[in-house]
Order: C-alpha cells, then sequence, then structure tokens
C-alpha cells in the first residue's frame, strides 16, 4: 500500500547516510518515527529490531507474518517480536512491498547458492556481527542475529509456494518509515550482495532518518 | 512430485506421542526419523540445532532461498546457518510443510481456545507449542534466544498473489508420514500442538508417532543431496565438516 509521508528531513533529529556494504546501529525511542530512504535504487536493506530494555525480546519474521496472516511487509503492518508485542508500526511507504523470508546473506549461505569460492565476499552476518563486537553494551551476540527483513526487496512466493529473489520494485528516492511502539534498537546491514538482483547487481548508500514524537 | 514410501528397515525404536505434547532428543548422523501422523490433521513444530554446536541451527531463510520454495517435501535439505545440512526429507506422504508461520504461543492459545489448567484438567490441560519447545530447549541449556523459526510438519499454508495466506484443513491424512534423515549429529525438539493458523474451533491437537532407524550416510547418488546444485554444496560443506574421504 503506498503511503507518503508528511514529515520534513530538515526537523529530523538524526539524518545520515550509510554506505553500501556497512553495518548502522541505533537506538530509537517509542514514539520517534523512523525512515530508510533507498537513495539510488533496489537496494537492500536488511534490519533486526531488539527491545532496548530486553533484547531477548526482538522482531519474529514469523510472528509478524502469522498474525497478520500474510507474507509481504508495506503500510499498516505491525512489526511484531517474539513476544508478540507491537515493536513498530510502517506508516509510510512509497515502495510498496518488502520482505522477510529471505534472511540475510552469510558467508555459508553464499557457498551453497552461488559456489563454495564465493565464501570469501562481504556478506550481512558479518556486518550484523561487526556491529555488535563495536557496540556490545546490549550483550548481544550471534546468538541473537535472527531472521530480519529485507526493506525494498522482492521475492514474491506463488500460490504453488515457489519462492525467487526478482528484480526490485524500490527506485531512486523510495522510502519506508515507521514508529517506534517501544524503545527498540535497530541493526542494519546494507546488503553487499552481488550475486543475485536484490541490490541490482550494484549496492549503494542509503538514507536513514529519525523524527522525535509530533 | 514423485512420492515412494519405504517402510523403514528394523526400528530402533517406536513412540508416541499424545496431541500437544512435546519431545526432544539427540538423533545421531545418519539416523532417521519417520513421523506418522495417526489421526489425520496432526501438526509437529520442530526446531533443530548441531548438537556439537548448538549456536549452529535450522535456518528457515537459508533453507528457503537457498532450494527456491517457500515449503518443504521429498528432496529439501534444512540447512544450517553454516551452510550444512542438519536434515533431509528423504520420503513424504503428504507433500507440504510449513516453515513460514512460526508457533502457537499461549497468548494465541487463550485467545482462540480459552484456558484449561493441569488443576482441573490434569494431563488433558492446553498447552502451546512455543512452551512445550520451550521447556525442551531448556533441557539442553537453551532458551528464548535460540528460538527461532520452526518447521511445521503436516501443515500447509500457502499464499495468493498478494501474500495472503490460507490454512489447508484437508492437508494431512491420517497415516500420512514424513521421512528425515539425519546429516548431521542434531539436537531435535518437537511439539505436537495445533499450528497457529489452524482455525479449528476446538483445542484438539493430535497423535504422532516417531520411529527411528539407521538410515546411513547420504550416498553419493541421493536424491536430496543431488536435487539441486545447492544441496550438492550443502553436503560437500557437511562432508568437510566431518571429514569424509568418499564424497
Amino acid at each position: 500500500m503506498l503511503v507518503e509521508s508528511s514529515l520534513d528531513p530538515r526537523h529530523a533529529v538524526i539524518d545520515e547516510i550509510c554506505p553500501a556494504g556497512e553495518p548502522w546501529m541505533r537506538q530509537i525511542r517509542k514514539g520517534q518515527v523512523f525512515r530508510i530512504l533507498d537513495l539510488e535504487g533496489n537496494q537492500a536493506v536488511d534490519t533486526l529490531f531488539y527491545n532496548a530494555h530486553d533484547p531477548e525480546e526482538r522482531y519474529s519474521a514469523i510472528d509478524t507474518i502469522q498474525r497478520q496472516r500474510n507474507l509481504y511487509l508495506t503500510a499498516g503492518t505491525t512489526l511484531y517480536s517474539t513476544e508478540g508485542n507491537p515493536m513498530l508500526t510502517i506508516v509510510a511507504d512509497t515502495c510498496g512491498r518488502h520482505d522477510t523470508l529471505g534472511g540475510a546473506c552469510a558467508q555459508e549461505s553464499n557457498t551453497i547458492r552461488y559456489a563454495l569460492d564465493k565464501r570469501f565476499m562481504h556478506a550481512c552476518r558479518d556486518n550484523f556481527i561487526s556491529a555488535i563486537h563495536h557496540d556490545p553494551h546490549h550483550g548481544l551476540s550471534k546468538r541473537d542475529i535472527t531472521h530480519n527483513i529485507n526493506f525494498f526487496m522482492n521475492v514474491p512466493v506463488t500460490a504453488q509456494g515457489k519462492l525467487t529473489f526478482e528484480d526490485g520494485i524500490s527506485a531512486p528516492g523510495k522510502y519506508v518509515e515507521m514508529r517506534a511502539e517501544m524503545d527498540v534498537v535497530i541493526l542494519i546491514s546494507n546488503c553487499p550482495q552481488l550475486n543475485n538482483p536484490c541490490n541490482a547487481y550494484n549496492p549503494t548508500p542509503i538514507r536513514l532518518l529519525v523524527w522525535d514524537e509530533e | 512430485m514423485q512420492v515412494i514410501v519405504n517402510r523403514p528397515p528394523k526400528a530402533l525404536w517406536e513412540e508416541t506421542l499424545p496431541g500437544g505434547a512435546h519431545w526432544s532428543g539427540v538423533m545421531r548422523r545418519g539416523t532417521a526419523l519417520r513421523l506418522t501422523d495417526l489421526e489425520g490433521g496432526a501438526n509437529v513444530s520442530a526446531l533443530f540445532w548441531n548438537f556439537e554446536e548448538r549456536l549452529e541451527r535450522y535456518n528457515m531463510p537459508d533453507t528457503l532461498k537457498a532450494q527456491h520454495t517457500a515449503f518443504l517435501t521429498r528432496g529439501h535439505c534444512g540447512f544450517s546457518d553454516m551452510g550444512r545440512v542438519l536434515f533431509s526429507i528423504v520420503d513424504d506422504a503428504t507433500g507440504w510443510h510449513d516453515t513460514i508461520c512460526g508457533l502457537m504461543d499461549d497468548r494465541l492459545l487463550k485467545e482462540r481456545y480459552g484456558e484449561r489448567r493441569f488443576q482441573e484438567a490434569r494431563n488433558a490441560m492446553y498447552r502451546s507449542a512455543k512452551e512445550g519447545l520451550l521447556k525442551e530447549m531448556g533441557r539442553w541449556g537453551l532458551g528464548r534466544r535460540d528460538l527461532h523459526a520452526n518447521v511445521n510438519f503436516f501443515s500447509k499454508v500457502s499464499a495468493d498473489g498478494e501474500g495472503n495466506l490460507r490454512f489447508d484443513i484437508s492437508h494431512s491424512k491420517a497415516g500420512g508420514t514424513v521421512d528425515l534423515r539425519f546429516d548431521m549429529h542434531a539436537l531435535v525438539a518437537l511439539s505436537s500442538c495445533t499450528h497457529p493458523l489452524d482455525p479449528a474451533g476446538e483445542y484438539r491437537p493430535t497423535a504422532v508417532k516417531l520411529t527411528a532407524w539407521r538410515a546411513g550416510i547420504a550416498p553419493a547418488d541421493d536424491y536430496c543431496r543431488t536435487f539441486r546444485g545447492e544441496n550438492r554444496r550443502a553436503f560437500e560443506n557437511t562432508s568437510r565438516y566431518f571429514a569424509d574421504q568418499e564424497f
């Protein structure tokens, strides 16, 4: 569902660029609004959320799918935690569909999907692990790296159960915006995958903005 | 889809899980486990770890994207997050097993069916899959942080073009089976609780039989190993882990 936002970037309290292939980790408060902007188009943004006060409670792809009885994320979707609590609500979306089945790329999954010698290419899980190492006070470890959202990624599932990574439906300037329903830690890998069309074979930077509650 | 159901050779053991029960155990590399839906309409929520290193676990997204599927059936493997094969579906008389809808938890159970506690109902109390699996996981030192996406054997949930999900109420028949071969030493946790999208109006989880046998290590021409190039590479990673020479 396409919904535009009226928020003005000049009033944002955080306005940063995350380069292609880099991690980004921040804590935001309940009521703040968080926007991810696809600057150059078709950039997969692998994203995890944790309850800032109890990181054992975290974003749950399966609980979100189960509760909305739908595979795709867009405006109106509530992102649920492992405890069944709303973590964030998607309030604006100019792309229209986001994935939460495809997971994050890892060196190990690249060996399966492409070739054993693809192991040494940069991958999202390395970004997650690196961000956790550099920001250890949340107490996260590899144990906590669960199934993420891929904002701007197009992973259609057919009625026969076939799943494919298709060319993106995003474009330069498209964005998705969500309101925090609890204090959350955001953990992003701006995906470096070069072996499939999730980034149009050309990973690019993203812009991340946060507004205070109006 | 080709369905060939072989009777397992001499069983190592058999056990019947009542509906709503939970179970865990170690399944060694080369052993197999048949799940049998005894009454029809069963659901078995399942989680898998590498028994030797429990940070390595069944990874739903890696399993689905590598095999270009949104469900599991014969030929598919359950991949770990470390690029190895935890289990293979070597036979399947059911044809579709869900792995994207998660677990029935206590909150959903209470909303849908109300509450029935041990004090009043004894062992006919209502039990959720999530609490059952967490109890099994606790036995092995695992907790909430180790609970990631599960498989729901015997349950079919398909999506329309808009992504809306539909649970197939007539999918699993009495006597239906699915056979898993373990390609690593696997810690397995199971719950025979109702699927979270099952629209049945009353809490009526059904019994499932477990049958274990020795299947051996997947040969070079194994159906699951050769199912796709991705599976061959995952088996290659697994062989490196076990220092196999023959593959």
